[in-house]
């Protein structure tokens, strides 16, 4: 990332005022990091919710394998059963003899799926609109950020919901249309950066180096809006993990046999007096993966600016 | 003089609301329309003759953009139109039915939300970085994490399955059945706004000002409610109109689970069969609802601060 | 007997780098009527040395020692007690007038409260009590001008209006804390003016902290030098600004600019920072940056003194001097 700037700096002399910045600028962005990194880890919480999410992590991706059975297999000894040892069911099996607990692993592949894609989804929309918006600024900022307010006062849910009514529930829409409802806040925090970014003494150099507008937003500002980005990525994948698994529960997410948490959840709350575990477990495991990503870009959030609360 | 300035600045707001109206009108009409299958696509197969009466009944042969204009018009006469689905309701009268129930669920969790949210901010606040604080904001995590259509049905279990006390749901505008989807529906807004009171009362409490008010030797209780609550609200109230946003989004599934006759429930009935008029009907209606408590809630801050009166009226 | 009786006054702040201790072991008495200037460079210890004794200290401070006012320790004081005291017989304004009023409250509703609580007058009695100061702290229109917002008053306004209310109760001691340093030049004239007026009426004894010197030489009757936490030096003003024995404060009287020595000079700095509190020097604070150091100066020098109240921390001693105690770093006097 910075080895233009550093081929820069061999060649002008030392007292050069502008070499003296870009100079700066390396040190004072190597540093930011690492401060920002010790902060983190002295926060308990959010160590503990990454240990959590790892663990987590692995058991989504790895467990279906190692279980004997796969979601959709009936076993029809042991129909509503409750969690023992003895029938190899941890978790329970549902009304139909599904085992529960390889349906929420298998459970949180989409929903983690989704909440990934859906928010890289949101992530390359707002922050390319973000980015332009604060970078050009002026008369085009102004337009584009009030269409965003134009956007940010409408009930999302229920265009959501409108889409997937619409176009049906095709596990790509459901990327697409809860990624391109959640780009705002992201939109609004790049833009923000960008502006005061584009005000710094190291652009104004590299501008009056000539370097074009390109290769600034490029090797200028990009880079620094990592930090802030990575801070919303991690607090907007808890938020759509949410509404996939609102459209789930309301019968809009993703279609048979793909089930996410919000599904299960749904499917579990029919059958909760007679077949509790049908819905605590699928419950558990999306309440603590939620819990701990908001802990995590809490963290972050106060690791890279301690001022910054909510 | 002051007066005048809020005013005006209102009427700018006001103003500015109109594009946002009229871009969310016309999104969920060309979204809604763009829907496969039409209103009277049902399991029944209709004859011919009977299907083209009801498309020039409900102006279905018409070209797209004349249907838009049509609504557009009705609209702004305050005409939803007739409901595709529920052959004898308008939507306004749906509507009528359905939004006291959303609203009165929304205004007593809104309510609910604001004086224990504030509330429980507040001790946290006072008790920065002891068990109290991390213990309470601990939960207020969960309560923004825990989806509510998780709590829903383990409220229910606890409180109307096994210990009886309150029914399961329905609506009868008793206070039994309204207990329920009221505080499940309020539980992330209250812990949200318990999360902001927090932040914000722990930056105000560090601030000079009030340092001089207990340098007067006033006690500190006075301190905090003359000097340290208004100015640590502000954050709160600003977050009202998102908050009712969230409210309202929360209603849809709240209806469904509790059994609910809201303005929620039909609007996703709505959108399972089709009904393009109710849908839009809800949309928009819910739209301008936001849109005007969205404008309440930024008079009302403008109110609370005064120096967004004096920099207004200058 | 003193108003204000302060002795082994010592300030800790626990912090994530180690303990800082801001202020270490200050003694010293205010006397009824009289003006006590408290002069340091920024980071000396002197607001922290105050705010201890006025219950103001932030969460992470610790204080040791007794500040005895009428006799009664202030440090081992209930909040109830101390509040008692603060704002009627103690009253303090602060360095950033801009900031230390509340912004949601009019100026009216901020110093009615004051008399209200402390002396139970009626509404109208305070209105009255109030606008009366402002009129004294030469507040224009203070009938209308009272029911008006903080940000509607200029900086200097507002310092006064801090002023007035500092004086609402008639305190017997009045502390401020470098008020006019966030002020500009011609303001800060004003502000010195009105409090010396303002104190020829009552006994008022006042505690001034600031880090010029020169701005106290009107004013002042007896002034103490801090550096890095402890007092280095103290004095009458004449004692100070006409046979200064250490060579800190003589520093600070050699770098002010004098209109009577007109030079190409330079203007004489004190070379150096302040020491970073966390790693003070072994031996004198001040020997990094003192000219007159010598090897003695890794020792902790002793405290001379000359009479009542003219003190120095440092081996010149003064004239006609004695060493009060060894320095054994704690527990002198």
């Amino acid at each position: 990332m910075n080895s233009e700037a550093e081929t820069k700096t061999n060649e002008l002399p030392i007292d050069d005022p502008f070499a003296e910045l870009l100079i700066e600028k390396d040190v004072r962005g190597r540093s930011l990091w690492v401060d920002a990194w010790q902060r983190l880890l002295k926060n308990k919480a959010a160590l503990v919710s990454i240990v959590i999410m790892l663990v987590m992590l692995l058991l989504i991706v790895f467990g279906p394998m190692l279980l004997p059975w796969e979601g959709d297999f009936t076993d029809w000894d042991n129909t509503s059963s409750p969690p023992s040892l003895k029938t190899g069911h941890w978790f329970g099996t549902d009304p139909v003899g599904r085992d529960i607990l390889v349906r929420t692993l298998e459970g949180g592949r989409i929903s983690l799926l989704v909440g990934l894609v859906a928010t890289l989804v949101s992530l390359l929309i707002g922050v390319s609109y973000g980015a332009v918006a604060g970078y050009y600024g002026g008369m085009t900022d102004r337009v584009m950020m009030r269409v965003v307010d134009i956007i940010y006062a409408l009930p999302f849910m229920f265009f959501v919901i409108l889409l997937m009514v619409v176009f049906g529930r095709h596990i790509v829409l459901i990327f697409v249309a809860i990624g391109a409802v959640n780009w705002l806040d992201m939109a609004r925090i790049v833009r923000g950066q960008t502006l005061s970014l584009k005000n710094t003494e190291f652009v104004e150099a590299a501008r009056a180096c000539g370097v074009d507008h390109h290769a600034i937003i490029r090797r200028h500002i990009i880079p620094n809006l990592l930090g802030v980005v990575m801070v919303y990525v991690t607090l907007t994948i808890p938020q759509v993990i949410l509404v996939e698994s609102f459209l789930s529960f309301l019968g809009l997410g993703v279609q048979e046999p793909m089930s996410s948490w919000g599904a299960l959840v749904n499917d579990g709350a029919q059958d909760m007096e007679s077949a509790p575990w049908t819905l605590v477990f699928p419950a558990a495991f999306l309440t603590v993966t939620l819990y701990c990503f908001n802990y995590i870009g809490d963290g972050m959030r106060d690791a890279l600016d301690p001022k910054d609360h909510l | 003089m002051k007066q005048a300035g809020v005013l005006r600045h209102a009427a700018v707001r006001l103003l500015g609301l109109i594009p946002t109206l009229l871009v969310l009108i016309t999104i969920a009409f060309f979204l809604i329309r763009m829907a496969p299958g039409g209103p009277f696509d049902g399991e029944k197969v209709l004859p011919p003759e009977i299907r083209a009466n009801l498309d020039v009944n409900y102006h279905l042969d018409e070209p797209l953009l004349q249907q838009y204009f049509r609504y557009l018009g009705q609209i702004i006469t305050g005409d939803f139109g007739p409901s595709f689905q529920y052959k004898d309701w308008t939507v306004n009268e749906l509507i009528a039915r359905g939004f006291p129930v959303s609203a009165t669920l929304g205004g007593l969790a809104m309510a609910l939300a604001f004086v224990l949210g504030t509330l429980i901010g507040t001790v946290a606040a006072l008790r920065q970085n002891t068990a109290v604080d991390y213990s309470v904001m601990g939960v207020a995590m969960l309560g923004i994490s825990i989806p509510n259509f998780v709590v829903a049905p383990l409220l229910i279990l606890g409180t109307a399955v096994y210990a009886g006390w309150l029914p399961a749901g329905g609506w009868d505008w008793s206070w039994q059945r309204m207990v329920l989807p009221v505080i499940t529906l309020a539980l992330p807004v209250i812990a949200y706004i318990a999360r902001l009171t927090r932040g914000s009362m722990i930056e105000v409490l560090h601030s000079n000002y009030i340092r001089t008010a207990r340098a007067k030797g006033l006690p500190e209780r006075l301190v905090i409610r003359r000097h340290a609550f208004k100015p640590a609200i502000l954050p709160v109230i600003s977050y009202m109109g998102p908050a009712m946003a969230a409210l309202i989004t929360g209603s849809v599934v709240i209806e469904r689970i509790y059994s609910i006759p809201g303005l929620g429930s039909y609007f996703v009935q709505g959108a399972l069969n089709r009904d393009y008029t109710l849908v839009m009907g809800v949309v928009i209606f819910y739209g301008i609802v936001i849109i005007v408590l969205n404008f309440i809630v930024d008079l009302l801050y403008a109110w609370l601060n005064p120096r967004i009166r004096y920099d207004e009226a200058q | 007997m003193a108003l204000l009786s302060v002795s082994n006054l010592e300030v800790e702040f626990k912090t994530a780098e180690g303990v800082v201790k801001a202020v270490n072991g200050m003694t010293f008495d205010v006397h009824e009527g009289e003006t006590l200037a408290i002069v340091g460079e920024s980071g000396a210890g002197k607001s922290q040395l105050v705010l201890s004794f006025m219950g103001l200290l932030a969460e992470n401070g610790r204080v040791a020692g007794t500040a005895l006012f009428h006799g009664n320790d202030l440090l081992q004081m209930k909040p109830k007690e101390l509040n008692k005291i603060r704002g009627r017989h103690i009253a303090m304004i602060f360095q950033d007038p801009m900031t230390s009023l509340n912004p949601f409250l009019t100026i009216e509703k901020q110093m009615m409260e004051v008399v209200m609580h402390h002396q139970g007058l009626s509404r109208d009695e305070a209105r009255s009590h109030a606008v009366e100061m402002l009129r004294a702290v030469r507040i224009p229109d203070p009938e209308e001008r009272i029911k008006q917002y903080p940000h509607e008053y200029s900086g200097g306004m507002r310092q006064r209006v801090m002023i007035a209310i500092g004086l609402l109760c008639e305190p017997e001691l009045l502390i401020a804390d470098e008020p006019s340093t966030a002020l500009d030049v011609t303001i800060q004239a004003q502000i010195s003016e009105l409090v010396s007026e303002l104190r020829k009426e009552t006994k008022m004894s006042l505690v001034l902290i600031t880090h010029d010197l020169s701005a106290v030489a009107e004013i002042a009757d007896r002034i103490i030098v801090m550096y890095a936490g402890e007092a280095i030096e103290t004095g009458t003003v004449d004692e100070i600004f006409y046979s200064p024995q250490h060579p800190y404060t003589r520093g600070l009287i050699a770098s002010v600019p004098r209109l009577d020595r007109v030079s190409d000079d330079e203007l004489q700095a004190i070379p150096g920072n302040p020491p970073n509190l966390l790693a003070l020097p072994e031996g004198c604070s001040f020997r990094d940056r003192c000219s007159e150091a010598t090897e003695q100066c890794y020792q902790r020098p002793p405290l001379w003194r000359a009479g009542s109240g003219r003190t120095s921390r440092c081996f010149q001693g003064i004239e006609g001097g004695e060493i009060v105690a060894e320095p054994t770093g704690e527990g002198e006097e």
